[in-house]
């Protein structure tokens, strides 16, 4: 289960993208009295970033918005694969989920927002808004990686008296792995892009969305491009690190 | 032990696969010739319970079975010992000789995927006849395999034919002549 080496990154592109950005900080800087505020350069943003690093308040805000996003994360990718599992039996049980699924997954993350900050404090809203974005494609891909489930295998396992547990094992879980696989990979970069929105919309204290949000009142156009830097980084990092233990447990399934 | 059928008959679609069909199989080897495509695959499916005859009756096969079915039906990333582990349960300690005199080695780490078809096919018949069963199906069990190969899977099935009934569907009876034989079709 190799990334995909079309999408990969190339240094020279980064580069490239990198000098684009710069040269347009430059010209908007050149151009404007204050033309440097509209787009901070990535020398700027940088600079400010590791100004950031060493502040407790940082690590505050990274730990507090990691937790949620990443907690909304796990939590949904456990009972979108619960659901999935039970779909996948049950007929009745998957025609009572596929409105749900479809719903959340046209609705526009804003209107959840905004709902949930009338139910919830504002504390819990990115963990929710994380796990509201990750539960569709999930329990969709989960449940169509089992429903593919090679029935030969099924009928082995019923002759040969195998107990559920080995056949999870043996014959679901490789089964639903790569599904699951390519749904935590989209699903990542979602909870973060939405996690990171709701937090800027609720204003939870010591997140990043706050900070996102004191960038843009502060006109503080470096900060913006620096927590934004962070939010990538996080999301790439928490992606490969869970992509790796995925496939540490497909390689142990035989996948 | 004895499983009896007697009138058996299943159809697909309209078309008789099987009809009336009685038989008697007791402890050791019972050949079941046809050409292909004339109910063997669909008899051993109807013993094993994986399918439901329309009309007839099977008695004494609501035991434990264990199959070689026309496909090898391995987890193909896993390798031999793997592959026992999980149909069995857990690695018999019979296993590694069974295993050496169908010409494989228990500890080859690499998945069955990257074993040529002819040793998947071995290994498909030495989870059958390392599994704790009451009964074998064995579903053309020779496909792909050379002489010498054939020969050594014949000798392990007669061997377990010894306690129980072996129920082997074939359509290349060689080295079986003693074997009882239920034709099927025009077989």
């Amino acid at each position: 289960m190799a990334s995909n080496a079309a999408s990969k990154l190339r240094p020279w592109s980064v580069a490239f993208w990198l000098l684009v950005w710069q040269g347009g900080s430059m010209i908007l800087a050149a151009a404007y009295p204050h033309g440097g505020l509209l787009l901070a350069s990535p020398v700027q943003a940088a600079l400010r970033l590791l100004e950031l690093l060493p502040s407790p308040a940082f690590w505050r805000a990274v730990g507090n918005s990691s937790l949620r996003i990443f907690g909304g994360f796990l939590l949904s990718c456990a009972l979108g694969s619960l659901l999935a599992a039970l779909a996948a039996g049950s007929r009745p049980l998957r025609d009572l989920l596929a409105p749900l699924a479809a719903v959340v997954k046209a609705t526009p993350v804003a209107s959840f927002i905004i709902l949930a900050l009338v139910w919830l404090d504002s504390r819990s809203l990115s963990l929710f808004i994380s796990a509201l974005m990750v539960f569709p494609p999930v329990y969709l891909n989960v449940l169509e990686g089992l429903r593919q489930t090679d029935p030969r295998l099924l009928e082995l396992a019923q002759v040969y008296r195998i107990p559920l547990g080995r056949r999870v094992w043996g014959i679901y879980l490789p089964q639903a792995l790569p599904y699951f696989r390519s749904a935590a990979s989209l699903a990542l970069g979602l909870c973060w892009k939405a996690g990171a929105a709701a937090e800027v919309i609720g204003l939870p204290a010591d997140t990043i969305g706050e900070r996102l949000y004191m960038a843009k009142v502060s006109f503080q156009t470096p900060d913006l491009f620096a927590w934004t830097a962070v939010i990538l980084a996080l999301a790439a990092a928490f992606e490969g690190l869970f992509l790796a233990a995925v496939d540490a447990l497909a390689g142990k399934v035989g996948y | 032990m004895e499983i009896r059928v007697e009138e058996l008959r299943k159809s697909y679609g309209g078309k008789p696969v099987l009809t009336d069909l009685s038989a008697v199989f007791r402890e050791g080897v019972t050949c079941i010739a046809a050409p292909s495509g004339t109910g063997k695959t669909t008899l051993l499916r109807l013993l094993l319970g994986l399918e439901h005859p329309d009309g007839g009756t099977i008695a004494g096969a609501d035991c434990r079975w264990a199959a070689v079915f026309q496909e090898d039906r391995l987890l193909e990333g896993l390798s031999a010992g793997a592959n026992l582990r999980f149909a069995l349960g857990a690695v018999p300690p019979e296993a590694g000789e069974t295993l050496a005199r169908l010409g494989l080695e228990l500890s080859d780490p690499k998945p069955v995927r990257a074993w040529s078809g002819g040793m998947r096919r071995r290994l498909a018949l030495a989870r059958a006849l390392l599994a704790p069963a009451e009964a074998l199906a064995l579903d053309e069990p020779f496909t792909g395999l050379d002489g010498e190969n054939r020969a050594r899977c014949l000798e392990l099935i007669r061997r377990a034919g010894r306690d129980k009934p072996v129920l082997l569907a074939t359509h290349d009876l060689t080295g079986l002549e003693d074997a009882p034989v239920v034709r099927l079709g025009n077989g």
